[in-house]
């Protein structure tokens, strides 16, 4: 996995990180996960973290060369559904679940031009 | 050196299976708000995604009918950003091993011939539909998770006509292999589009600027002309451009700079654990090229040489795929008469559809009613007038044809002594035309013909009716 | 008969064979136990009583009309993180309040059909993330060996329930130990199938590479039966396994004659408690005692284990908790715009062990950083399954602690996050391989503590489980023990 073709220009090299000079921006981390931390919360889970990353790069020590990464216990391979229609949910059910709604739609803040 | 413009377009496309990529909620454009939708593609918790086997073909099938190598193996990611039409708040794509790599199509502009590259085409799911509302946004989950094929292409168009040429061809393709609907009013077709200039023959690209969710051919046009003009005046006077995202504005005819409202962007792509991955065998995409449909070109050679067309008529007839399709269904039930199943199909048919604006499947003329009225014809049970007759009918409310003929009683009369009958009448009630052609008028005949057809009220067989009014005349 | 509630799944259903009682008489005993003393252990977060003994009631029916079957009429406590069609399914978050679930999840689908009771709720660490049911937002549960100790987790609440005798069998779910730990802290039995065993469609995600729908119950035969039930190809989970089920018919002769016993060096050099050592190697003398021949094996990346886990899983989490995000479904803080909107419900909504997570799992998947970690982490998860292979080339099934301590006093390490992760050394490994294992009773500490045996298997040898398990259980009394509760009848949350 994640080995890069050149004709899929969607790819761009990530970079490696450095062990030694790793220090993670809990504020711009938390943008991108979507959590409001307080400055409190900041500080506090920057040096939890921080103590985290320190010790998962044990993994340095390993010898990893040749090894193929593995995301998946099992390999596993065309698990595919055939195209055949099935239930659906009642619309009463699905926005009795929805925190708004608004004429049958599940209602948010106005947003700002498409995804 | 000159300016000139480089872009690149990414095309997505939704499929036309019958459920979800993950789910089994069909895939319907026309469902009342949040009834086609389950937990898996309303991202409930503990809901899984299972791919469904009919998106990846037609995914592959794409890419067979643009030459695309199809690798042996593919997966697909996760891309992460959330956004409130996104049930997941990632969406399920591929990122680095796509269903097909490569490939292109041919296009034409101003009778030059080009081939644009394609750089890959991947397998994802679309999101949900928001309305904006005075005070706030209301969704509608239905589109979420419908099969949408992305096409990206190399940056290989330098202009807007060559743009709206890729995507006539593309669509004309799509068509062909019966992967969408095509309904661009639907959004089954949305473009992105990439544009930058920089002096030809530069080997760096100039800054790109993206248009973003174009879902008419017309507006990639009108926005291309628009903005490759912008960036021209731009760098003309040395201005520095910088990369964005535009939004094109239909109503003023503009496009517009979208900073400001977007973050960066990271989407950490990995595999997504709750998916196997796929791994095609020769065999299998064997046998799906073997179900290849016929390709416009290709069909219209067939047309010339097995059923004997001119080469102007099987143009005309491949240029729309349903239309070819009809044709087909027309002459298979003509009892072998291609020509004059192209002559109503042409003729009639395309009529029709261009005055009504109907789509030709839609048509309550079935093609084996027009091949029944061309075997009708032939037989000389019905003549041509009357053939045209049968079809206004069945245009209107449809019907077998025999029942039409033989209810309305518009069979030909091909019966002598009937036919000898109107004939004498005929003679004997105009005497001076008689004499006219007898007096060496041969227009008189034409006259005579159509008295004689008017008192059958159009049913006789005109050459029956013409060699007896011969007869009798050269009798007289 | 008054003490229905203290029996094992096979005496109950001996006696509904027989007739002796029916199925609403031990939802009815069940609920007067829960009444008595889950007051003082906290274990369920909600109850239906009458929705159960209308259950009962139909399944009473259906064994009246002769049918027969391993679960019918059995009440099964439910983690509250599986999907119950018209229940709430809160996964022990405040984020999900107000959620009700629209459809079973696979498993809960197989135990109705088969005829099985849903009776309650049971607490968890928020999200599954924890090792202590402290992480829940909606209660606290306690250990019944000793209420100031935590139940261990994440499946806390579905192993305090079994052990204080408030449930039959419970489900849980197994990440990185998650039913394992919490049976070895409360004295009962833990299986966490092999990866792709049990569906995970309607388990709500936390690492989907990890997860596994477990089992707790008062004995291994309970848990076999369970499994048995729950078990299977689902084709609405990609990853569920084809294979079928293991024949478990001739894993209860308590026969343990020609099986392989590894034992790992390695299990033992983590820091472990030398009176959970000393326990657990007995039991492995035990073992040998009944027949097994004992095969030492190396089990060389160990020590990488918890390192690998805490990036692949907080990974895959930051991605399955992203659509908690106050849109579709659950709590919402509302703002001016979505994506603030989202930002606030996701921080007052989640508590502080899910955001140390998925901010770690964010961190290690973004651009500059995926190399660095995340592939790493899957290429010493590769190192591990590796050893595993091997180890299972030499060996039927491999013994050792299950964790390094017994239950720890609640708040004792629920400020240490580091601390608390590298006591799951033990368990990890096999999810991160897609192995079987199971907790079993061996023994309790000088201060009255339950230890736990790890049995652990290949994937789909979950037969070899029990039939070590079984055999170890029977001739030990480890498992007929029980806590010493006094009833305290406080009202807990019956609706």
């Amino acid at each position: 996995m994640n080995r890069l073709t050149s004709r899929v220009s969607l790819c761009t090299e990530r970079a490696m990180s450095d062990p030694d000079t790793d220090h993670i921006d809990v504020r711009y981390v938390a943008n991108l996960a979507r959590i409001d931390l307080t400055d409190a919360e900041i500080e506090r889970l920057t040096g939890e973290l921080d103590q985290i990353l320190s010790f998962v790069h044990q993994l340095d020590m390993l010898d990893l060369a040749g090894v193929e990464p593995l995301s998946h216990p099992h390999p596993i391979s065309n698990v595919f559904r055939e195209d055949v229609p099935g239930d659906c949910l009642d619309r009463e059910d699905v926005l009795e679940n929805a925190p708004a709604t608004v004429q049958q739609l599940i209602r948010v803040p106005q947003m700002m031009g498409e995804s | 050196m000159p300016l000139q413009a480089t872009i690149g377009l990414e095309t997505h496309v939704q499929l036309n299976t019958r459920t979800k990529i993950w789910c089994s909620c069909p895939v319907n454009a026309d469902a009342p708000p949040n009834t086609a939708v389950c937990p898996v593609c309303l991202g409930y918790p503990g809901s899984l995604p299972v791919l469904n086997r009919e998106a990846v073909r037609k995914t592959v099938i794409t890419g067979l009918l643009l030459g695309c190598e199809i690798p042996k193996f593919s997966k697909h990611d996760r891309k992460s950003y959330f956004y409130p039409d996104m049930p997941k708040d990632y969406q399920i794509t591929q990122y680095d091993q796509p269903l097909c790599l490569g490939g292109g199509l041919e296009i034409e502009v101003g009778g030059r011939k080009k081939y644009v590259r394609i750089n890959r085409i991947h397998l994802e799911e679309d999101v949900g539909k928001s309305t904006h509302l005075a005070s706030a946004s209301g969704i509608d989950y239905n589109r979420a998770g419908t099969p949408l094929m992305e096409i990206v292409t190399e940056p290989d168009l330098a202009n807007e006509d060559e743009a709206f040429a890729y995507l006539t061809a593309l669509k004309r393709i799509l068509q062909y292999g019966d992967v969408s609907h095509c309904n661009l009013e639907q959004g089954n077709i949305r473009c992105d589009i990439n544009v930058s200039v920089a002096e030809a023959g530069a080997k760096k690209l100039g800054v790109k600027a993206e248009i973003k969710n174009m879902n008419t051919f017309r507006g990639v046009h009108r926005a291309l002309a628009y903005e490759i003009k912008r960036q021209l005046k731009a760098v003309g006077q040395g201005e520095t451009l910088v990369q964005e995202t535009r939004r094109w504005d239909d109503d003023r005819g503009v496009t517009q700079s979208m900073r400001g409202k977007e973050d960066a962007h990271d989407y950490r792509y990995f595999p997504d654990p709750d998916l196997a991955g796929i791994v095609l065998t020769v065999e299998q995409i064997e046998a799906w090229r073997s179900g290849l449909p016929e390709l416009p070109d290709r069909r219209r050679a067939r047309f010339v040489e097995s059923l004997g067309l001119p080469e102007g008529d099987a143009e005309v007839l491949v240029a729309d795929k349903d239309v070819a399709d009809y044709f087909e269904q027309v002459a298979a039930a003509s009892g072998g008469n291609a020509k004059a199943a192209a002559n109503w199909v042409m003729s009639e048919v395309m009529r029709v559809l261009s005055e009504s604006g109907e789509n030709v499947t839609s048509l309550k003329v079935r093609p084996g009613d027009i091949g029944a009225l061309i075997r009708l014809v032939d037989a000389g049970t019905l003549n041509s007038t009357k053939a045209k007759e049968v079809f206004a009918i069945l245009l209107e409310e449809g019907g077998d044809p025999h029942e039409i003929v033989k209810t309305r009683g518009l069979a030909q009369v091909s019966d002598q002594g009937a036919i000898k009958a109107f004939v004498r009448q005929v003679v004997d009630e105009n005497p001076k035309v008689v004499e006219d052609y007898l007096g060496g008028k041969p227009a008189a005949l034409q006259f005579l013909m159509g008295q004689v057809m008017r008192l059958s009220r159009g049913k006789a067989n005109p050459p029956m009716v013409l060699e007896l009014l011969k007869e009798m005349l050269a009798e007289s | 008969m008054s003490d229905l509630y203290a029996k094992s799944l096979r005496e109950l259903r001996a006696l509904m064979d027989a007739g002796d009682c029916s199925s609403r008489d031990i939802v009815q005993s069940l609920h007067e136990r829960i009444e008595a003393v889950d007051g003082a252990v906290g274990a369920y977060l909600e109850r239906d009583l009458q929705n159960a003994l209308k259950q009962a009631a139909a399944a009473d029916e259906r064994r009246a009309a002769g049918e027969k079957g391993a679960m019918l009429g059995i009440p099964v406590a439910i983690k509250d993180l599986l999907n119950v069609k018209g229940q709430s399914c809160r996964c022990g978050s405040k984020l999900l309040e107000g959620y009700v679930s629209p459809y079973d999840a696979t498993c809960i689908a197989k135990l109705r059909a088969a005829g099985a009771v849903m009776y309650g709720r049971v607490n968890m660490d928020e999200f599954a993330m924890g090792a202590s049911t402290e992480n829940s937002a909606l209660g606290l549960t306690r250990n019944p060996w000793d209420l100031q100790r935590v139940p261990g987790g994440s499946s806390g609440g579905s192993a305090a329930a079994v052990a204080a005798d408030a449930a039959i069998v419970s489900l849980g779910s197994d990440t990185g130990g998650s039913v394992r730990q919490p049976a070895s802290f409360c004295g009962c039995v833990g299986l966490k199938p092999g990866y792709g065993r049990v569906s995970r469609y309607g388990l709500t995600a936390f690492a989907s590479s990890l997860d596994q729908v477990g089992v707790l119950s008062k004995t291994v035969a309970d848990a076999a039966d369970t499994f048995g039930c729950i078990g299977g190809y689902d084709p609405r989970d990609s990853t569920s396994v084809r294979q079928a089920l293991p024949d478990v018919s001739g894993a209860f002769s308590g026969e343990l004659k020609g099986m392989k016993v590894g034992v790992a060096e390695e299990f033992f050099g983590v820091g472990v408690d030398p009176e959970v050592e000393a326990a657990v190697r007995k039991a492995i003398e035990h073992v040998a005692g009944l027949g097994a021949e004992i095969v030492p094996v190396s089990f060389p990346h160990l020590q990488y284990a918890v390192a690998a886990y805490y990036i692949i899983a907080p990974a895959e989490a930051s991605t399955n908790l992203a659509r908690f995000d106050g849109v579709r479904y659950g709590a919402r803080v509302d703002a001016d715009d979505p994506v603030e909107m989202m930002k606030r419900t996701r921080e007052a909504g989640f508590g502080p062990e899910v955001k140390r997570r998925i901010l770690l799992g964010t961190y290690v998947l973004s651009s500059g950083y995926y190399d660095a970690y995340y592939v790493k982490a899957l290429k010493a998860r590769a190192l591990i399954k590796r050893d595993f292979d091997q180890v299972f080339s030499a060996c039927d099934v491999l013994l050792g602690p299950v964790s390094p301590t017994p239950a720890y006093r609640i708040g004792e390490e629920i400020n240490d996050p580091l601390t608390m992760y590298k006591g799951d050394i033990c368990t990890i490994p096999a999810n991160l391989a897609g192995g079987s294992g199971m907790s079993v009773p061996c023994g309790f500490s000088s201060e009255g503590l339950p230890i736990g045996l790890q049995i652990l298997a290949p994937a789909f040898s979950e037969d070899r489980l029990f039939r070590v398990g079984h055999a170890y259980e029977q001739s030990t009394d480890w498992h007929l023990r029980k806590p010493q509760l006094s009833a305290s009848r406080r009202k807990t949350g019956d609706n």
